[in-house]
């Protein structure tokens, strides 16, 4: 089955980390020092307390589908989806290497990072269907 | 203070052009700006506020007073996507209430259809300068797998079915047969909208709204040039506005900013969901128009689907009456934004114009609301709630 082109995401100062780690195989997610939560996409500023005192911490890459759609119109047909990370977010992603024909809500799943269009482009953190 | 009485609706002008492939953007703006001046028999020199969003061309404001050669004391570009005309409506209120204004007109105008755009299925990329934007893009999210994520959880979390989602669309095409504008005029069963194409499940091809060309305009007064006006009278009562999006990772998609933009509007109007004659609310898609009614507290959160269903939203038919123009999904949706055409046909059903078929007795109050932007990832919410005195 051919799999969609991903383009590549453009670093920028805030989130030049969080890409660098991602070319290293580690999926970051943002923590606050302050009031403890973890948020995603990673920034400067916690979005749960306010506080400037964010660092990144690596995620262990497990969770589970929150939602998901095929975009059948789409050549190839993709899967987009909200997965919920047993590390607390929930973020974007797509559900690659999969039957688009049995997702489901609650569906457990695991991080594979999937390689961009550009040449030195960052890999996009994506999920495939948990080993059972 | 309260914006409650403050001012009033009176023009309103929809644009009948679907395919505009003869005129420009600014001829949009300016031609549904004259509609408007025309409908309340004001004319050009009586603006003195004037408001748009990022539909409108070149320096937004700034180009299109240049264009029609406005004279002004007031400006506001608030940008919240669609949702931005209705919460215009709330701010030239407010500005007329304050004294900067005294009658503010705001336009819409878009040819999403002349220029070829892939609307609904194509990712669009705001810039590589918005925050989301890394983060996301690359995953192709559209307008309609958004929306169907959030129709998807709102299934599973409630039981939700297409076969209720479809009623929205039934009720819609109901209406459109009798509007000779409407993109879609003919009137579609409960099986023919989940028998048709799947575009991004569980999204079928006649649960996504039409697009189309076209443009809007609405003027708001004070109360005495209203009074001085040969129109009904359309009195805002209420307007309340919000943002929602993933909060930090911590989305939930089954709710939308109607709960919160509705809840200022009906305080501020001192009446409740059930004292409303008629609706307009945002339809992208029949899940948009399910989670607006929830949120603005027409059932309790969840139980959209029952009451959608049966013909309830349909005018003459059921309790609920929604969008007898048509609506996003049967008549008209320009510029990608539903918010202007929802007062328009808000208005109409207040001073008894409406197309005669879909007329609601009676109808003294009405409320519209939009969304702006996406409910599956960050969006305007804006309510206003309008009364014929
Ligand atoms: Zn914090």
């Amino acid at each position: 089955m051919a799999s969609r082109t991903f383009p590549s995401p453009v670093p920028d100062p805030d989130t030049e980390a969080f890409w660098q780690a991602a070319k290293d195989g580690t999926l970051m997610i943002g923590s606050c020092r302050n009031c403890g939560e973890k948020h995603y996409y990673p920034r400067s500023v916690c979005p749960h307390c306010g506080s400037g005192d964010v660092t990144l911490v690596a995620s262990s890459g497990t969770g589970e589908i929150y939602s998901w759609s095929v975009l059948r119109r789409a050549d190839p047909p993709y899967a987009i989806a909200y997965v919920t990370l047993d590390d607390g977010p929930t973020m974007m992603t797509n559900i690659v290497d999969c039957d688009l024909d049995t997702l489901a809500i609650g569906q457990r799943v695991e991080l594979v990072f999937s390689p961009t269009e550009d040449e030195d482009g960052p890999p996009v953190p994506t999920f495939r269907p948990a080993a059972p | 203070m309260s914006i409650n009485g403050k001012a009033y609706v009176a023009g309103v002008y929809e644009h009948p052009t679907r395919r505009a492939v003869d005129k420009s953007l600014a001829q949009l703006h300016a031609e549904s700006a004259l509609g408007a001046l025309a409908d309340a028999g004001l004319g050009k020199d009586d603006i003195d506020g004037y408001f748009c969003a990022g539909d409108a061309p070149g320096l937004g404001a700034l180009s299109m007073a240049d264009y029609l050669g406005l004279r002004l004391r007031h400006i506001d570009t608030t940008e919240c996507g669609g949702s931005s005309y209705i919460l215009h409506v709330g701010h030239a209120a407010e500005a007329i209430a304050l004294g900067k204004c005294s009658v503010a007109l705001i336009t819409l105008a878009g040819r999403p259809r002349a220029e070829g755009m892939a609307t609904g299925t194509a990712p669009r990329n705001y810039g590589s300068t918005s925050p989301d934007v890394a983060f996301e893009f690359p995953f192709g999210p559209t307008v309609v797998n958004m929306y169907a994520m959030c129709a998807n959880r709102h299934m599973y979390e409630y039981g939700t079915t297409s076969e209720q989602l479809a009623w929205i669309k039934v009720a819609a095409s109901h209406h459109a047969q009798h509007n000779p504008d409407a993109v879609l005029k003919n009137v579609v069963t409960v099986e023919e909208v989940v028998n048709s194409p799947m575009i991004s499940d569980p999204l079928h091809r006649l649960d996504c709204c039409v697009i189309s060309d076209g443009g809007g305009a609405i003027i708001v007064t004070s109360p005495e040039v209203a009074r001085s006006l040969d129109r009904p009278l359309v009195r805002v009562r209420g307007a309340g506005e919000a943002p929602k999006h993933q909060m930090g990772g911590t989305i939930d998609l089954t709710y939308s900013g109607a709960r919160w933009s509705g809840a200022t509007a009906f305080e501020e109007a001192g009446v409740k969901p059930a004292d409303m004659k008629y609706v307009s609310i945002y339809d992208s898609f029949t899940i948009t128009v399910l989670m607006q009614l929830e949120d603005l507290g027409f059932c309790e959160k969840g139980q959209g689907g029952r009451l959608v269903s049966d013909g309830n939203l349909i005018s003459g038919v059921g309790a609920l009456p929604f969008n007898t123009d048509g609506g996003g999904l049967c008549n008209n949706h320009p510029a990608n934004r539903g918010g202007l055409t929802k007062v328009v046909e808000a208005v109409r059903q207040l001073r008894g114009e409406a197309h005669p078929a879909v007329q609601v007795a009676n109808c003294d109050l009405a409320l519209a609301h939009g969304t702006g932007g996406s409910l599956g990832t960050r969006h305007g919410a804006a309510t206003v709630i309008l009364e014929r005195e």
